[in-house]
């Protein structure tokens, strides 16, 4: 039937024939999350207009961090507690600094852009209007936020080992496992934007979960240093695992078994996320 | 009402590319789609008409394959939309109600990125864009951002966007609501083209110069249901006569006037009806009619002959305006 119909449509509109068609057909039904390649090309060809702004702040980012808590407040620290946290500040600061950075930009990329691909500039659509399956767009975006998170981390664990604040190449495995940790938040919360009608909720997101988050779960100081009652819900929190690990790993001498349970925690986060992801995809965009 | 009769007439002889049987759409306890049969054939133009809220878009996302059918059944291109979503979505070519282009992104590339999510080698993608852009008579926007363009240039880009995969159906989900006159032809004269050249066209519309301009068969919906189906032209010999008098009345005044109206025209009308701001009369014979409503007295503030309009069939079929 397809090799009948050559002529009137290819090359609608165009006069030449283009040998797309027979490329755009699909034999069989693609398995879902197969052509999720497809999505995330989009994402990196639109990222092409806003690079430069966004690699400037991603290295700006650990100059300020490292710059004013690591060397500036870290000198009082060291000054004033004898080294308490049993290591120049810097080199504790800076693991958990790595972990909340990649958890502050996973949120980012997953609440804004998600609602924008839905609602306003409405990418998604474009996408279901052709082949892709619901799973391939969401794959596709998570890929194009998890190569974010690729990003920022490396950046940051670069300039980092340059102002001498990372100095093991351990280093190198707690970069992975801050990317695990942005994953850990980025699938959850892709899950809730995707479920909202607006951005209202978005502000409560940063205000109350993010920013509690970041100054509580390990970053700045240990979780021991909280109130009996408080400390759970540290520990429940993906960051406090990721400061952790990253943290254990950075300064060298890493216990492996624990950063292990660890990152099979975060991984549980990201898996959950993506199956809830899965289905909001589902709900919001194919009803 | 299940496809009344007029199946047989115009392309009934075309290979059937979508067909549903019984289709219908629930949002909770709202019924979207009622239970409707369609058939589509290879080459033909096919409309739904009908107002806003009528089911029309619900049709055609489920066409689409975007939105599961909550009942019936429901085939295009010979596959079943619940299984085969991906596989039918390659061979369509989609023109939402709403643009989905990305507006910091430039034409050329809005086009080529659109086809590279059908697997269009780049080549061949930044080949067909080239050519759809003049398609779209915007060759000398390429390279411009999408943004600023007016909605006549955007709506179609969407259309030359819709072509990339060279699609065996393209569905149009209200064209041309919101453009001005002038941008509507331009747009009406790319379908024409895609028309001539065999593309099966399905759109929706609630623009009734719109669906006689462009469809070869339609179907007037309503509250989720088809009322009527045929050609333009059948379902005017249908559902209406020849001509139609108008008649304006100082304001306030229809409802009164009409009874005279009805009155004077006797059997030169085959019915009145009472709109808001005017009085219709059909009959064979417009000018006869205006004629005995001058004799017998009425000095109406305007008078209008025409003939009869897919506006006044759904007018008919429904006791409502399809714009309002």
């Amino acid at each position: 039937m397809r090799a009948t119909r050559d002529g009137p449509v290819d090359g609608a509109a165009t006069g030449t024939a283009v040998p797309t068609a027979d490329e755009a057909r699909l034999r069989r039904t693609p398995r879902a999350g197969s052509l999720a390649g497809r999505a995330l090309e989009y994402w990196l060809r639109s990222y092409r207009r806003t690079w430069r702004s966004s690699v400037f702040s991603s290295v700006l980012s650990p100059l300020l961090y490292l710059g004013s808590l690591g060397f500036g407040l870290g000198t009082l620290v060291d000054d004033g507690s004898g080294g308490g946290v049993g290591v120049p500040y810097a080199l504790f600061v800076a693991p958990g600094v790595l972990a909340a950075n990649a958890m502050q930009t996973g949120v980012s990329e997953s609440t804004w852009p998600v609602m924008g691909a839905v609602k306003w500039q409405r990418q998604y659509h474009a996408m279901l209007a052709g082949p892709l399956d619901v799973v391939d767009v969401f794959l596709g975006h998570l890929a194009f936020v998890v190569l974010r998170l690729v990003m920022v981390s490396v950046v940051f664990g670069v300039i980092g080992a340059l102002l001498g604040a990372f100095t093991s190449w351990w280093t190198l495995a707690a970069v992975a496992v801050a990317v695990l940790c942005g994953a850990a938040y980025a699938t959850p919360v892709m899950a809730f934007a995707a479920s909202q009608e607006n951005d209202a909720n978005f502000v409560y997101v940063f205000r109350f979960g993010l920013i509690p988050t970041f100054l509580f779960a390990g970053t700045f100081f240990p979780v021991d240093q909280l109130p009996e009652l408080v400390r759970p819900i540290a520990y429940v929190m993906p960051l406090w695992h990721a400061t952790q690990s990253c943290r254990d790993l950075a300064l060298g001498s890493p216990d492996l078994l624990a950063v292990a349970g660890h990152c099979g925690y975060l991984l549980l986060w990201a898996v959950v996320g993506v199956a809830a992801a899965a289905r909001t995809f589902r709900r919001r965009l194919v009803e | 009402m299940r496809r009344p009769g007029a199946a047989a007439e115009a392309s009934a002889d075309g290979e059937v590319l979508i067909s549903a049987r019984g289709l219908t759409k629930r949002f909770g306890d709202f019924t979207a789609v009622d239970d409707i049969d369609v058939e589509v054939h290879r080459g033909e133009a096919f409309g739904f008409l009908g107002p806003n809220g009528a089911g029309k878009s619900s049709t055609m996302r489920m066409i689409g394959c975007v939105s599961p059918p909550s009942g019936g059944e429901l085939r295009i291109l010979g596959l079943d939309p619940r299984a085969d979503g991906p596989r039918i979505r390659a061979r369509l070519g989609v023109v939402p109600q709403r643009d989905t282009l990305d507006e910091e992104l430039s034409v050329h590339e809005n086009l080529v990125v659109y086809a590279r999510y059908f697997g269009i080698s780049r080549k061949a993608a930044h080949a067909k864009a080239t050519e759809l852009v003049e398609f779209a008579q915007l060759s000398e926007r390429a390279t411009s951002r999408v943004e600023p363009l007016s909605g006549g240039m955007k709506r179609r880009l969407t259309i030359a966007r819709s072509l990339v995969n060279d699609p065996e159906i393209l569905l149009l989900d209200e064209p041309t609501t919101g453009l001005d006159p002038q941008a509507r032809h331009a747009l009406w004269d790319r379908l024409f083209r895609l028309k001539r050249q065999g593309v099966t066209l399905v759109l929706t519309t609630h623009y009734m110069d719109e669906a006689e301009q462009l469809c070869d068969r339609l179907v007037v919906m309503d509250t989720g249901r088809i009322v009527a189906e045929g050609s333009p032209r059948s379902l005017i010999e249908q559902h209406s006569s020849r001509e139609v008098l108008e008649l304006r009345f100082p304001a306030d005044d229809n409802a009164a006037a009409a009874g005279q109206v009805t009155a004077a025209a006797g059997a030169l009308a085959e019915r009145v009806e009472v709109l808001p701001d005017r009085v219709l009369v059909y009959g064979p014979d417009g000018e006869a009619v205006a004629h005995a409503v001058h004799a017998a007295g009425l000095r109406p503030v305007t008078v209008l002959v025409r003939r009869s309009t897919l506006e006044d069939v759904f007018l008919r079929l429904t006791g409502r305006s399809l714009v309002d």
